[in-house]
């Protein structure tokens, strides 16, 4: 730009190591994994066979085991995302009126866990929501129930883990949004007379959404494909893509079907991606016009 | 603007308690006396501290984890800076889509890279290795120091630079001796979030790692996947403690909304 004219080849120079690298060890593999899932598994020897058939897709679209199991994946992503959104929002819009000190230390608190380790935080969970976790005695205490429960590989507990690892994304998406936002166009509002449910409802949520809509994204793509909390709370009894090609690779050896299942949930996040983008851009499109 | 009522103050709460309450359970259960999982009852013990050291597994794979970190950040970082500058300073066909491929991996999840990974690293023969697992993490967090070095490249005047330029400098001093020194808080920025990134990252770790370089996160992974005991808390606890000292210093340095805002 500065340098007048044409830049010729200088960026590109600049980049190549970059690219070299990224297109060895990002195309190279990928595209290996694509041939492998076309490839077919001889349980009697334990081989790969190089023949080329999509076998592996059409055990995963017909069999109704790979249905319950990426219907719960995708359900729990989309529970997830509702739950993150319905907390994470209004968290955000409280910490941003809120006064320092209290505002930088809240915030700290709120995105510091996405620092520590994920496995560090399933751990929690797995302490609280098992039999003896704090959750069941907590709740025996108060006399909700008189016998022992464990949250331990349910539905419930996978949920309860996954919003906590996910929703200072969410946090962080609404307060970025809410930084830009103007303060004052609510007391702008509340003097003209509008309720405070009305300010929330056409003033603030409007100009926060671009940020609820993105934070949600994030959630449930991270979701989707999470593994490491799901395979904890959820262990061999709830199975979600993510563990069941980690099975398909490390414990039945079927390379090329976890290689199926893969490219399929690549696929399948791409396109919600991609999708989702376009349908917020348009409805933003319209706003700004 | 308005202050917060008291039920704004309720669910603020409820939500903070939610967000500690895993970090406390581990922190408590750490401090047991027990040979169970149990909370301290009579004072804090430091018997699961101490036994961390029997356990060399977890120390081998601490030390690897931490030069792991170290070598795959430093080399994103040494590739995100001068494809920053190109992206950040010029205008050329393919710009966009160079961009758009330095930034796919945030869109890969991260057990498709992992299987790939392992696939690929077994055809050329080093899988297992420290080598596959470094440049595994390098594609993996070459992003997060993309996105930060190139936010503080975009954001910099070119006026300096110019009269260093004019002034008879050669491009590699003006980068050198201006550019350079100005952009560092987005390259130190870039080098932490990367560096936290991969000493986090367990997913694709547990595909490229042998039992020879597994990192801690996939060591603690298939602990828990055995049996949860107290000594897996007291590890968890070293690793809070050490979190939270770093998350102080990043905080002072950068910002931590700032720095994460690049995490998505």
């Amino acid at each position: 730009m500065a340098e007048g004219g044409s830049p010729g080849s200088r960026p590109y120079w600049l980049s190549a190591p970059g690219l070299v690298l990224f297109a060895t060890l990002l195309g190279v593999p990928l595209f290996t994994t694509l041939m492998l899932s076309f490839y077919s598994f001889d349980y009697a020897t334990g081989g790969i066979q190089t023949d080329f058939t999509p076998a592996n897709y059409l055990e995963i679209f017909q069999d109704s085991y790979f249905h319950l199991i990426f219907g719960r994946t995708f359900g729990v992503a989309l529970l997830v995302t509702l739950i993150c959104a319905l907390i994470g929002a209004p968290e955000a819009y409280i910490l941003a009126r809120m006064r320092n000190p209290w505002k930088s230390l809240f915030l700290l608190v709120i995105l510091g866990p996405l620092l520590i380790s994920v496995i560090v935080r399933t751990l929690g969970w797995a302490l609280l929501l098992g039999s003896k976790g704090a959750i069941s005695e907590g709740l025996q205490m108060l006399g909700i129930i008189s016998d022992p429960i464990s949250l331990m590989f349910t539905t419930t507990g996978m949920v309860i883990a996954l919003v906590h690892v996910l929703v200072p994304f969410m946090v962080l998406s609404v307060w970025a949004s809410l930084q830009k936002l103007d303060l004052q166009t609510e007391d702008a509002a509340l003097t003209l007379g509008a309720s405070r449910f009305t300010v929330l409802r056409r003033v603030v949520l409007p100009q926060i959404m671009p940020g609820i809509l993105s934070g949600s994204l994030i959630v449930f793509a991270l979701t989707a494909s999470a593994f490491a909390t799901p395979s904890i709370i959820g262990g061999r009894r709830l199975k979600v893509v993510a563990t069941t090609a980690y099975d398909e690779y490390l414990s039945t050896l079927n390379w090329p079907l976890g290689a199926a299942i893969a490219v399929v949930l690549l696929v399948a996040n791409v396109i919600a991606i991609t999708s989702y983008n376009r349908m917020v851009e348009r409805r933003y499109a319209k706003i700004f016009e | 603007m308005r202050r917060n009522g008291w039920p704004e103050m309720l669910f603020h709460g409820l939500f903070v308690i939610f967000i500690l309450a895993p970090i406390v359970a581990v922190f408590v259960v750490s401090f047991t006396d027990k040979g169970y999982l149990s909370v301290p009852t009579d004072g804090p013990s430091l018997r699961w501290f101490r036994a961390i050291l029997d356990y060399p597994g977890f120390i081998d794979a601490f030390w690897m984890s931490l030069y792991l970190g170290l070598a795959s950040a430093t080399l994103a970082t040494l590739l995100a800076i001068p494809a920053a500058s190109a992206i950040a300073r010029y205008r050329f066909p393919g710009r966009g889509m160079i961009s758009a491929f330095f930034m796919s991996p945030l869109m890969i999840p991260h057990i498709v890279l992992g299987v790939s990974f392992l696939k690929f690293f077994s055809d050329i023969g080093i899988s297992g290795t420290f080598f596959g697992i470094m440049l595994a993490h390098v594609v993996l967090i070459t992003p997060y120091a993309l996105r930060l070095v190139l936010s503080s490249i975009t954001g910099l005047p070119r006026d300096a630079e110019q009269a260093a330029a004019t002034l008879g400098a050669p491009p590699f001093t003006v980068f050198r001796r201006v550019t350079l020194p100005l952009i560092l808080p987005g390259i130190v920025g870039g080098w932490m979030l990367a560096f936290i990134t991969s000493f986090d990252e367990v997913t694709m770790s547990i595909f490229v790692a042998s039992p020879e370089t597994m990192t801690l996160p996939v060591r603690m992974y298939h602990h828990i996947a055995q049996t949860i005991d107290p000594l897996i808390a007291s590890i968890s606890t070293v690793l809070i403690v050490m979190t939270l000292i770093m998350m102080i210093i990043l905080d002072r340095l950068y910002g931590l909304d700032r720095l994460l805002v690049g995490k998505g």
